[in-house]
């Protein structure tokens, strides 16, 4: 009996048998859907949460002043006063730092502000004219705060769209005032929005001339923090080093323990959220490995129900004359048939489930490869395995008995 | 050429190895039935009638005994070598029609011939002929359940002549069919007996037996009574 003929025998058989060999096949096919839906969803959001701190910078550096003071006494981050605007200007122009491109002075404080009637609490941000460049914010309508605006201490301010929804509802706000900590300010620029990304809203800010902030609105001459930009992603390191030999030498500091000041990367937050999202992966993976072993034991069951339940039509082919290898080949070919088309309709069915989710969801689609062959390798197997095994038990049987068998 | 033997046992046991008691479903059989003899083989249940139809049906072996179907010694083959066996030399018909379900008249009939390697133009004419041969010629393409039973007894018998057999061997044919039908099908019985087919029946029935040609009565696992030629059948 040639193949051919057990290849068409198989495939009669099993399109006479539609229910049976839809019901083996859904158990292969959830069982790879499954998998492949669940470490798409995991990986997709691993990458999301990546590129939300890429967004931010990834050659951001940030000095915040008082932290590791004294060893075991550390200082609330962004709560000291040592970080001055000479400190900034002396990164930017000292010729032992090699690997900043971009220096951003900024000082903070959350008050209240008002126009009209409505009024808000929001953060004000003293800044020059590199913010935008280091935070990668860009302008909806009108200008950012430029060098003659911090030059002159002008009382001008650009501000976030949430500032624009929640105080100018549907009013164009350039050319308006507002009133910041009693003085009043022209609001020059909108900027747009950036989303919220878990570090602090940067659409519900206001940004002042740092001058303007320093001497006018607030009296004092030190700042919340610098912003730095590396060259590149890749010198961060050397860049955290220059810096801190830099400001340790100004505040006359020997021991790097005794630093007044601490330097975080934007790299080493990413490492962090990297770590987080990776244990997120690791706890969907054994949940999609939990769902292929749950997957497999349907496969098998179902597999081993219809190929006990077919003993007496073994019996019946080998009465008639069907050796025991035609027997086995056949019902190997049956397994491997719905394993295959099983296999990839769950594929199929995986990546669309996922690709509907990143499109509901906005999230981004990724595929694994790798999962989708693991999880097709270790359906099919089963599938092929409680396949062929049953089959050949039931064709060791004496046709006689198979055929008595219920 | 009447008289050729066609099945000839010769001190045929059977012995099964079951428990801590041996029965012995067989013990000394010996028969010789020759071409286009129609044979029943009757006796009560746990005479060993069923043991020796599987035996003759090369579906069981014997624990000792010579068994030679049409020329060849069968009862020391091996498993592949008995499926060729009853392949190419025996027609079943078994009690439950054993028909493929959910599969038509036409497919169950070409079955035998998928295993013996009749190229498929030829199975498919053969199948037809012998559907005709037993008055289904307009059923081929129903499916078991859209048949009675005696159809899809026909059907059997369409299907156990595919391979044009040594014999036909029949375990109670009529055995899960109406009475009235079980006359149909014996009458289908004896009129291939008489184109030449060589017939062996199993039943308890006595008027079923009696369409036969030559009775054998089985008790206790031994020949007691055979009417070898010396019977009238019922038509």
């Amino acid at each position: 009996m040639e193949y051919r003929e057990i290849i068409s025998e198989a495939m009669v058989n099993m399109g006479v048998n539609k229910l049976r060999t839809s019901l083996a096949a859904l158990g292969i096919i959830i069982g790879i859907g499954s998998v492949i839906t669940l470490v798409s969803l995991g990986q997709a959001t691993q990458q999301q949460v990546q590129n939300q701190i890429q967004s931010l910078g990834a050659n951001l550096l940030t000095v915040n002043p008082g932290a590791q003071r004294n060893g075991a006494l550390r200082g609330a981050s962004g709560g000291g006063t040592t970080l001055t605007l000479d400190d900034a200007n002396a990164i930017k122009s000292s010729p032992q730092i090699t690997t900043i491109s971009n220096v951003s002075p900024e000082l903070y404080r959350r008050t209240q502000v008002i126009t009209g009637s409505t009024n808000t609490n929001t953060q004000v941000i003293g800044v020059t004219s590199i913010y935008p460049i280091v935070h990668k914010i860009i302008l909806d309508s009108g200008n950012f705060i430029s060098d003659r605006d911090t030059k002159a201490m002008a009382k001008v301010a650009v501000i976030g769209p949430q500032i624009v929804s929640d105080l100018f509802n549907g009013v164009d706000p350039i050319g308006q005032n507002i009133r910041i900590f009693g003085q009043t300010f022209v609001i020059i620029g909108v900027t747009q929005s950036k989303g919220g990304t878990g570090f602090g809203n940067q659409d519900d800010v206001i940004y002042v001339p740092l001058s303007t902030a320093q001497k006018q609105l607030f009296g004092v001459d030190y700042l919340s923090s610098v912003a730095l930009e590396a060259k590149s992603a890749e010198v961060s390191v050397d860049a955290q080093n220059e810096v801190g030999y830099l400001l340790l030498a100004r505040h006359k500091l020997k021991d790097p323990s005794q630093a007044d000041f601490s330097i975080f990367s934007q790299q080493d937050i990413l490492n962090t959220a990297s770590a987080t999202t990776g244990t997120f992966t690791t706890l969907l993976s054994g949940i999609a490995a939990i769902s292929l072993l749950v997957g497999g034991i349907g496969i098998m069951n179902i597999m081993l129900v219809t190929v006990t339940e077919r003993t007496r039509e073994i019996g019946l082919r080998k009465a008639l004359g069907a050796k025991k290898k035609i027997i086995i080949s056949q019902f190997l070919i049956e397994a491997i048939i719905l394993t295959f088309i099983g296999g990839v309709i769950g594929i199929m069915g995986g990546i669309l489930v996922s690709y509907i989710y990143s499109v509901v969801t906005g999230s981004l689609f990724i595929l694994s490869p790798a999962s989708i062959m693991l999880a097709f390798a270790v359906s099919g197997g089963i599938g092929i395995l409680f396949g062929w095994y049953p089959a050949r038990r039931a064709s060791n049987l004496q046709p006689i008995e198979a055929l008595r068998y219920e | 050429m009447k008289n050729e033997s066609i099945i000839q046992t010769t001190h045929l046991r059977k012995v099964y190895t079951t428990g801590t008691v041996e029965p012995e479903a067989l013990q000394d059989v010996s028969i010789n039935i020759n071409k286009v003899e129609f044979v029943a083989i009757m006796g009560p249940s746990g005479s060993g009638k069923s043991t020796l139809m599987h035996i003759l049906g090369a579906l069981d072996t014997p624990t000792s005994g010579t068994y030679i179907l049409d020329g060849e010694e069968v009862s020391k083959l091996s498993d592949d070598e008995l499926a060729d066996i009853r392949n190419r030399k025996i027609g079943f018909i078994f009690q439950a029609f054993n028909l493929l379900p959910r599969t038509s008249a036409l497919k169950n009939v070409m079955l035998p011939m998928v295993y013996g390697g009749v190229p498929k133009p030829e199975r498919i004419e053969r199948a037809k002929k012998f559907l005709e041969m037993v008055g289904l010629g307009d059923r081929i393409d129903h499916t078991s359940n859209q048949l009675s039973g005696g159809q899809m007894q026909r059907v059997a018998i369409a299907r156990g002549l595919a391979m044009n057999p040594a014999i036909l061997l029949a375990d109670e044919p009529t055995g899960n069919i109406a009475s009235s039908q079980a006359a149909e099908i014996m009458g289908i019985f004896q009129k291939l007996n008489e184109e030449g087919h060589t017939i062996v029946m199993i039943t308890h029935e006595l008027d079923i037996a009696e369409h036969a040609n030559r009775v054998i009565l089985i008790k206790d696992g031994k020949i007691v009574k055979d009417s070898n030629g010396h019977k009238q059948r019922k038509v």
